[in-house]
């Protein structure tokens, strides 16, 4: 277990951001990404009004904008299909730069753009103000069953664990000379692969057996019961009932 | 496959969420049976094992390579329903934390990614299993097919998914085609290591693999028998799992001392070496193993595997068939309504407008649905002589290098 169990993605800090009960901010981002999603693609300042809303809450977060812009890296592969968009689309076509385009396209691969940075981006402030317990915690308080819940915190403890002995048989691959190249090489990454499940089937028994006679009954008992006030309740839908407000003005103006 | 926020309309994106909370809630259930009240810990850990799985990359072609799904591995080795569990937490994590694949769009992932390629893999593989003789290389076999029609099943339901509510305006028959056809050859990909990778715990722990449970029952009856052959590592395997949980602890020292041979498939006690056919020569390398999943270089059993195969097109060319019925009937709506509306008449005539497979149907076939289906068929011909073709260059060039060194 060499790597600790905080998550890189967590970044410490004390603002109020990081303060308030996970569960409000987890619905807080789910509210505000439904709300963007449903938006109008052809009303382009609301947005812009979505973008400047995220940067004033990384702004209360003390999130520094270039840790976030290197997290919102992993949306590259829908830009790449975004950017492909205008050339495959059907519709009227609109000359730009000497080629031809498609107009319908255009505002696909915008609202593909625009949406889908702004919910990589709520996400990334959700899970770089929170830590990985507490978040478990509040999709817990917020009816999730709990066996689900133990489930991904089973995952989350263990997949690290699971990982580096993944990582320790590549090593030990690589040691002997191996190297995947092509087809051929599928039956040993194969045969890892199933060597892993088997560890982590028996290590599941074992963390079971040893669940069991500690006196395991089928459930975790939560200790750490956070609650949320009506103020802090208040505090984190200010972020997704203001994307509302931007959101119907959207649909009002033509 | 992880369909990013703002991709797939507000509606189904609710609606896809509900379907996705319902099979979600039936897995629940459904768990408890399969792995009693161990359900938290084994499915978290296998969780964890997929998600280290995903990012095993495997070279495809030059340059590139894809990753596994584990749809069809998490069915087969777990069971239908943690198999959808685990891969339905492996997607709300991965949504959560690392922001792969959008909240709003999860419904959306986890119907498409772990329902679909779940079911649609496990059905396949129970249906195999049953028909064809109960052998250990039947297992391997199924979850080859099993893997290979989940990847494109998923594709398909995504462009279902993608025509109910897709905000981008591509036309259907466009998405069918590029999705299924990328998504055929990363299933050849995970069918290979699939099948592979069942094989490979097949041989070392069968009672682990939940699919071929009715399958490796067999080899318990000889235990009882008085000329029991020396296997005893297989006997104290074989006792770990039908004990209580309490009694299983006394299966501990028997199981350490598998996960030893785990590391060597090819360990000549184990009965994975019995298993494969080819290259006697070099029973200690891991390599010998890999004949095993191929359904094609086989000697011995060659007319099961080809009785397979056989399955395997019927069940594609079904696929294409079938449901390209249902999906020629929506790019008719939309080329229908740009003709109203008058707004196709820009549209630049396609280069290979006039060829007979142009618009995805038959040429000089009227009905749309008989020549979208045909169309299908053409296809999954196609990608299947290409597919066969690759294969018998592999098997040649390996046949040579193995009369080399041997």
């Amino acid at each position: 277990m060499g790597a600790g169990h905080a998550h890189k993605l967590y970044r410490e800090g004390r603002s109020p951001v990081h303060a308030l009960p996970p569960h409000c901010k987890i619905a807080a981002v789910f509210c505000f990404v439904l709300v963007v999603v449903s938006t109008p693609r052809e009303a382009v300042w609301a947005f812009g009004a979505y973008a400047v809303l995220l940067a004033g809450v990384a702004g209360a977060a003390r999130i520094p904008a270039g840790y976030l812009l290197r997290r919102l890296l992993i949306e590259i592969p829908f830009v790449a299909f975004a950017v492909l968009m205008p050339f495959i689309a059907e519709g009227p076509r609109v000359e730009v730069l000497g080629m031809s385009l498609s107009e319908s396209g255009l505002w696909s691969a915008w609202n593909i753009l625009a949406k889908g940075t702004l919910g990589v981006a709520a996400s990334v402030l959700l899970a770089s103000t929170t830590e990985l317990r507490a978040l478990l915690l509040g999709l817990q308080r917020l009816r999730m069953p709990s066996l689900l819940v133990q489930i991904a915190s089973f995952m989350i403890r263990y997949g690290d664990v699971i990982s580096d002995e993944m990582r320790r048989m590549r090593i030990a691959r690589q040691s002997r000379g191996f190297e995947a190249r092509g087809v051929r090489h599928w039956g040993v990454l194969a045969s890892s692969a199933g060597a892993l499940f088997i560890r982590s089937y028996e290590r599941g028994e074992r963390v079971h057996l040893a669940m069991v006679s500690r006196g395991y009954t089928g459930t975790m008992p939560v200790i750490d019961d956070v609650t949320a006030s009506r103020a802090q309740w208040t505090y984190a839908a200010a972020l997704p009932l203001t994307a509302l407000a931007v959101c119907l003005t959207g649909w009002m103006l033509p | 496959m992880h369909v990013p926020d703002g991709f797939i309309d507000a509606p189904v994106s609710v609606a896809t969420g509900a379907v996705a909370a319902g099979a979600v809630a039936v897995s629940l259930r459904g768990a408890r049976r399969e792995l009693d009240e161990r359900t938290a810990p084994l499915a978290g850990l296998v969780a964890a094992f997929i998600f280290a799985v995903q990012m095993l990359n495997f070279p495809v072609a030059a340059g590139t390579s894809g990753h596994l799904l584990g749809g069809a591995l998490a069915a087969i080795l777990v069971g239908p329903y943690t198999g959808v569990l685990c891969v339905s937490v492996v997607l709300l994590m991965q949504g959560v934390l690392f922001a792969d694949g959008g909240l709003t769009a999860l419904g959306v992932n986890i119907t498409d990614m772990a329902l679909v390629t779940t079911v649609v893999a496990y059905a396949l593989f129970r249906a195999i299993v049953k028909l064809a003789p109960h052998r250990r290389r039947t297992v391997t076999v199924a979850s080859f097919v099993a893997a290979l029609i989940s990847v494109p099943a998923a594709a398909v339901a995504f462009t279902a998914i993608y025509a109910l509510g897709g905000t981008a305006d591509v036309a259907i028959g466009k998405v069918f085609a590029a999705m299924v056809g990328v998504h055929v050859l990363i299933g050849i990909g995970e069918a290979a290591i699939t099948a592979l990778t069942v094989g490979a715990v097949v041989a070392v722990r069968p009672d682990l693999v939940y699919g071929a449970r009715g399958v490796t029952a067999r080899p318990l009856e000889i235990r009882s028998s008085p000329l029991a052959p020396a296997t005893p590592g297989a006997v104290a395997r074989a006792e770990g799992p039908a004990a209580e949980p309490a009694a299983a602890t006394s299966g501990t020292p028997g199981t350490s001392g598998t996960s030893g041979t785990s590391g060597t498939p090819g360990t000549p006690g184990t009965p994975g070496t019995s298993g494969t056919p080819g290259t006697p020569g070099t029973p200690g390398t891991p390599e010998t193993s890999e004949p095993a999943g191929a359904p094609e270089p086989a000697a011995a059993p060659r007319r099961s595997a080809r009785r397979v195969w056989w399955a395997g097109l019927a069940a594609a060319l079904l696929c294409a068939g079938v449901v390209s019925f249902y999906a020629s009937a929506s790019p008719d709506g939309l080329e229908k309504v740009a003709h109203d509306k008058g707004i196709d008449q820009k549209e630049e005539d396609h280069a290979a407008k006039d060829s007979p497979l142009a618009d995805y149907g038959v040429k000089d076939i009227t009905d749309a649905r008989l020549s979208g289906g045909l169309a299908g068929v053409i296809g999954v011909g196609a990608t299947l002589a290409v597919g066969s073709g690759v294969f018998i260059v592999i098997r040649r060039r390996r046949a040579t290098a193995e009369s080399e060194r041997g």
